[in-house]
């Protein structure tokens, strides 16, 4: 049993379409202000998952509880404190941020104020231009100006910076965080690993709607013990892993210095998340 | 799947706060929305809107005399408004819906506390505003310009063609379900609504229609709307005066009403 303080609360749940099984058995919890990452290949189940916690799709098993409701069943009370951000959805192109953010604002009991919302975001500039005039980065801040006007305790972000420049992928990280600050809770789709990285506080790694993984950053990293030590030699890249750094490096830099040799390119590299990631993914594709 | 969406969502009321109040306020806050997104799109206003009465300054220019024995001016006047109402209710509504559908605007407005049942409301009341703003342009024009005659009883005439609005937004709302994309939505929705117009009178006498037409024109809607209009314009009628008409009309409203509560889709049709 969980702790009955979860924000989200995940079990055996599963959904298929046709033949096809998009999410085969999975559990998690989600704590009250943490940013959760789902992390996972295109295909992976992602969306479906946060579908069914947003409401939108009905599960086949399992239990689901979103803030203490099915999100199924749930009726507008409960939409009062979720916020979503959708993967494609388009506000009305020819209202202004402002009046999109104002007719949103009509929908809660007690919205936040359209004027800080969309400072926050970073829109004030384009508070009085029309969406459609909006860049891809800017309509993706409108989407969350728009999942925050109701003051939402859980904010679910579904891809938030794909198709997204490096420089506006940061300012949305940026963004991110300052909701976490707030104390708002995060749940956060992702395939970008450095995505999940930098933002979540814990990452549930899924492939083929199962739970590979589950754990924050560094714990996952901590799983592969091995470090890379590469350098040149005669032309050709040498790769060596090793869990004993240490006395690898020792061995190459006395032996390269006894025989009056440079190691050219000498680096070592600790895993990323993305090389964790990679052979967790490929490990499951062997099976 | 995707359409039994709005059962799950419907589950309890109109929040906590208020009741009546609140929910009146929400309607009265989305029919406002519904009204800036109207005008504010030229494109589809011009369309909805403004074909009608142009279609009816056109007409207008063209005919004098009588037709079928009444004055033409009045029969084409009751022929756009019979088209208007056809042409608002159900096309206008059905490319709208279509179209935020498949941009995923109806599925964001799903995860707002803005009850279903409300949006649909405010839809339907908001199309009713653009009509009846619509008629009275019409009309006008046909005082104006044409010397027309004022309908013979006004509440007779407004409460026929509120029962009109009513049964073309059923029939837009099933219509709007049956759409498979936002491309070919207003291709498919002409093709309905203006073969009808025609079929039905709403461009001047079917007289010399063939019979199979004419007969296809009697099981149309806007024929039976356009007859009970006509009733009430020149002849002062009120809508007991023809039940069938009426019951045809209504029957055709409920028909698109039930088509869409079994396949009327908030999510777009991707998958």
């Amino acid at each position: 049993m969980s702790e009955p303080s979860a924000a989200i609360r995940v079990r055996s749940l599963r959904k298929a379409y046709g033949e096809h099984e998009a999410v085969r058995g999975l559990d998690f919890d989600v704590m009250p202000g943490e940013v959760f990452g789902l992390l996972g290949p295109n295909g992976a189940g992602k969306t479906t998952t946060v579908e069914i916690l947003e409401g939108y799709r009905e599960r086949d098993a399992g239990d689901v509880e979103v803030l203490g409701a099915d999100p199924w069943q749930a009726g507008t009370a409960h939409r009062e404190r979720i916020g979503v951000v959708l993967q494609h959805s388009q506000l009305p192109p020819l209202l202004t941020v402002r009046e999109v953010h104002s007719m949103f604002a009509g929908y809660y009991e007690r919205p936040r104020d359209v004027g800080e919302v969309i400072e926050l975001v970073g829109l004030a500039e384009k508070a009085e231009s029309q969406v459609k005039t909006l860049s891809g980065g800017q309509k993706r801040r409108l989407d969350l100006g728009i999942a925050l006007i109701g003051d939402p305790e859980l904010v679910f972000l579904d891809e938030p910076t794909t198709g997204f420049d490096p420089t506006a992928r940061r300012s949305a990280w940026e963004l991110v965080r300052s909701l976490r600050s707030l104390g708002k809770t995060i749940v956060l789709t992702t395939h970008y690993l450095d995505e999940a990285q930098q933002l979540a506080d814990r990452v549930a790694v899924i492939r083929e709607g199962q739970l590979v993984r589950i754990g924050t950053p560094q714990e996952l990293i901590g799983v592969a013990p091995e470090v890379e030590v590469r350098y040149r030699e005669d032309g050709r890249d040498v790769v060596l892993t090793t869990s004993e750094p240490t006395r690898l490096l020792a061995e190459l830099t006395s032996a390269a210095v006894a025989d009056g040799r440079e190691l050219e390119g000498l680096e070592v590299r600790r895993p990323t998340l993305e090389d964790v990631y990679l052979g967790l993914v490929d490990e499951e594709a062997v099976e | 799947m995707s359409s039994s969406t709005a059962e799950g969502h419907s589950a309890r009321g109109a929040g906590s706060r208020g009741g009546l109040a609140r929910s009146l306020a929400l309607l009265g806050h989305e029919v406002r929305m519904q009204q800036v997104l109207f005008w504010r799109n030229r494109e589809s206003a011009v369309f909805v809107f403004v074909f009608p009465p142009m279609l009816f300054l056109l007409l207008g220019s063209v005919y004098s005399d009588t037709i079928d024995g009444e004055r033409a001016v009045n029969v084409l006047l009751i022929g756009m408004l019979g088209y208007g109402c056809a042409n608002t209710a159900l096309a206008g509504l059905a490319i709208s819906l279509v179209v935020r559908r498949e941009s995923g605007m109806l599925k964001r407005l799903r995860a707002t506390p803005l009850p279903a049942w409300t949006y649909l409301s405010a839809v339907v009341l908001s199309t009713l505003v653009v009509f009846l703003l619509q008629m009275a342009v019409t009309i006008l024009l046909g005082f104006l310009l044409f010397d027309a005659d004022a309908p013979v009883t006004w509440v007779g005439l407004v409460l026929v063609l509120l029962v009109g609005v009513a049964a073309f937004a059923g029939m837009g709302f099933g219509v709007a379900s049956l759409i498979r994309s936002d491309e070919g939505a207003s291709a498919v929705v002409n093709l309905i609504v203006l073969p009808m117009a025609f079929l039905s009178g709403s461009f001047g006498s079917t007289n010399d229609y063939p019979e199979v037409l004419q007969k296809i024109a009697e099981v149309l809607p806007l024929t039976y709307l356009l007859r009970l209009t006509n009733a009430a314009y020149l002849h002062g009628e009120y809508l007991t005066s023809d039940l069938t008409a009426v019951a045809v009309l209504v029957a055709w409203g409920l028909g698109g009403y039930l088509v869409a509560a079994k396949r009327f889709a908030w999510q777009p049709r991707e998958r």
